[in-house]
């Protein structure tokens, strides 16, 4: 079976999955809410303030949040043992990756989509014109996001403290795409925006690379 | 009635319906490649095999070869080494030494997994998907094409067909068990492994397991399974494989008669079979 039809069924079961019992959803659109609005409190935020500090303060909340949606991503498929009967079927292991970073990027870009028009709000900010480079730039960032936390939250799925590994581990490797999604979204809310083309480019070749990285070690990843 | 007659008794008054509909068969619409050569079973070889867990050598120096059709009982105590020679089979581990090879296909290990049907502790199945969706979701990775025919059948062969809509978490021990072995035999594969599948089975779900093990030797059907305690459906065995420590204590062989070791395993449970 193609890798993209497998990723497909088990993007379908995963939102199904998280349809139902709405865990992971729930719990990553409501910290993230938490997040920006306390640092809202934190500082008076003009529209000065907010375009110096509101894009680091927007992705600090989606990558808290982000970790703490990637956990479970792989754990939960250990309460029967789910994982090793996707691990028998004829399909690619890395469609079970893939699926689940399709089904974790659409859960990120839902509460993304909630968490922006707050923080638009809160922080006297406008997107309006530059909604169309918004969105790739949450996309692109958020697409590194997922391929890197998902890959993680394999690796950390069998560890005892998975809860505390998989934020160990992601944390640091995340630095570098959360310095060019930060300074991508700045351009945005600069007086004079204007989309950095090379904080795009950056972006768009760390996906590539890990995604590429996540293909290449997926049968090891996806071992016991 | 003594308990063994009674048993009987149940298995050819099993339900109609389990009998007529028969699970695991090979699908007819299937590609003969698709179900190993000629439609016939396969079989697998261990050589040499070792597995250490970290300091803990699970098996040493496996050396087995199952032919295919034939009905392999794996006994030993718990910590033997069943469980992992049959996770091992199932492709799910891989051995530290030594090799594993599924026999009678030329497909490469991807496509030799669809013949394979693995039962083992756990159920396999999602708890907030219901019985019909789990069984969907696997009919579509084994890539079975007009599935839903399939589905329906093995849930009524299974005797879940009222209850197809339910989630599985509200399913009993034993129920769960059921559909799980449904699971394993919905895409009819010719290699079934199964780590003690009559846990928490009751009489009628045995009689069913039973039934259907029959049929599927019958086809021709590989089948290992492995249990430390007595079990009805051992009577259908023609080999039996001891362990002890993780190595092959006692083995009856491709031909020889499996009754002496299953006599032993009775015996050694107060003859309570």
């Amino acid at each position: 079976m193609a890798t993209s039809r497998a990723a497909a069924i088990l993007l379908a079961k995963e939102l199904r999955l998280e349809f139902r019992t709405r865990e992971l959803l729930t719990t990553t659109v409501i910290f993230a809410l938490v997040v920006v609005v306390l640092f809202s409190f934190a500082f008076e935020p003009t529209a000065a303030e907010s375009r110096r500090y509101g894009p680091g303060l927007l992705w600090i909340a989606f990558l808290f949040a982000g970790s703490l949606m990637l956990n479970p991503s792989f754990a939960r498929e250990q309460s029967n043992e789910t994982l090793d009967a996707l691990r028998m079927a004829p399909i690619a292991p890395f469609a079970i990756l893939l699926g689940k970073m399709l089904a974790n990027f659409v859960f990120l870009a839902v509460a993304e989509a909630i968490l922006v028009p707050v923080f638009a709000v809160l922080y006297n900010v406008s997107f309006s014109g530059v909604a169309g480079r918004l969105i790739l730039v949450l996309g692109l960032g958020t697409l590194g996001l997922v391929i890197t936390g998902t890959v993680f939250s394999a690796i950390s799925a069998h560890a005892r403290m998975r809860e505390l590994l998989l934020p160990l581990l992601l944390l640091p490797i995340l630095t570098p795409l959360l310095i060019a999604s930060v300074e991508a979204t700045a351009s945005l809310l600069a007086e004079q925006p204007e989309l950095d083309r090379t904080w795009v480019a950056f972006l768009a070749g760390f996906d590539i690379v890990f995604l590429t990285a996540s293909w290449l070690m997926c049968d090891y990843l996806l071992e016991e | 009635m003594p308990a063994s007659e009674s048993a009987l008794t149940q298995r050819s008054a099993i339900s109609s319906e389990a009998e007529q509909i028969a699970l695991g068969e090979p699908r007819a619409n299937s590609q003969p490649s698709e179900r190993g050569p000629a439609g016939n079973s396969i079989g697998i070889t261990f050589e040499n095999v070792e597995k250490r867990f970290g300091s803990l050598v699970a098996l040493r120096n496996i050396s087995l070869g199952v032919r295919g059709g034939e009905f392999v009982a794996l006994l030993g105590a718990n910590g033997a080494g069943k469980t992992t020679l049959l996770r091992m089979a199932a492709q799910l581990v891989k051995p530290t030494s030594g090799n594993v090879a599924v026999t009678g296909t030329t497909s490469k290990s991807e496509d030799a997994r669809r013949f394979i049907g693995f039962v083992g502790h756990s159920t396999f199945l999602y708890d907030e998907m219901s019985a019909e969706e789990n069984l969907n979701l696997f009919a579509q990775l084994y890539g079975l094409g007009d599935y839903r025919g399939d589905v329906g059948n093995a849930l009524t062969a299974c005797g879940l067909s009222s209850r197809a809509g339910s989630l599985v978490r509200t399913f009993s021990r034993g129920m769960r068990q059921r559909l799980a072995i449904a699971r394993a035999l919905l895409h009819g594969p010719r290699l079934l492994l199964l780590d003690e599948p009559a846990a928490g089975l009751d009489r009628q779900g045995l009689a069913w397991f039973g039934s259907t093990l029959e049929r599927l030797r019958a086809e021709g059907c590989t089948i290992v399974m492995s249990t430390h305690a007595r079990n009805e459906s051992l009577d259908l065995a023609t080999r039996a494989v001891s362990l002890a420590g993780g190595r092959i204590e006692r083995d009856s062989g491709i031909d020889g008669d499996p009754a002496e070791l299953l006599a032993e395993l009775r015996s050694a449970q107060g003859g309570e079979a």
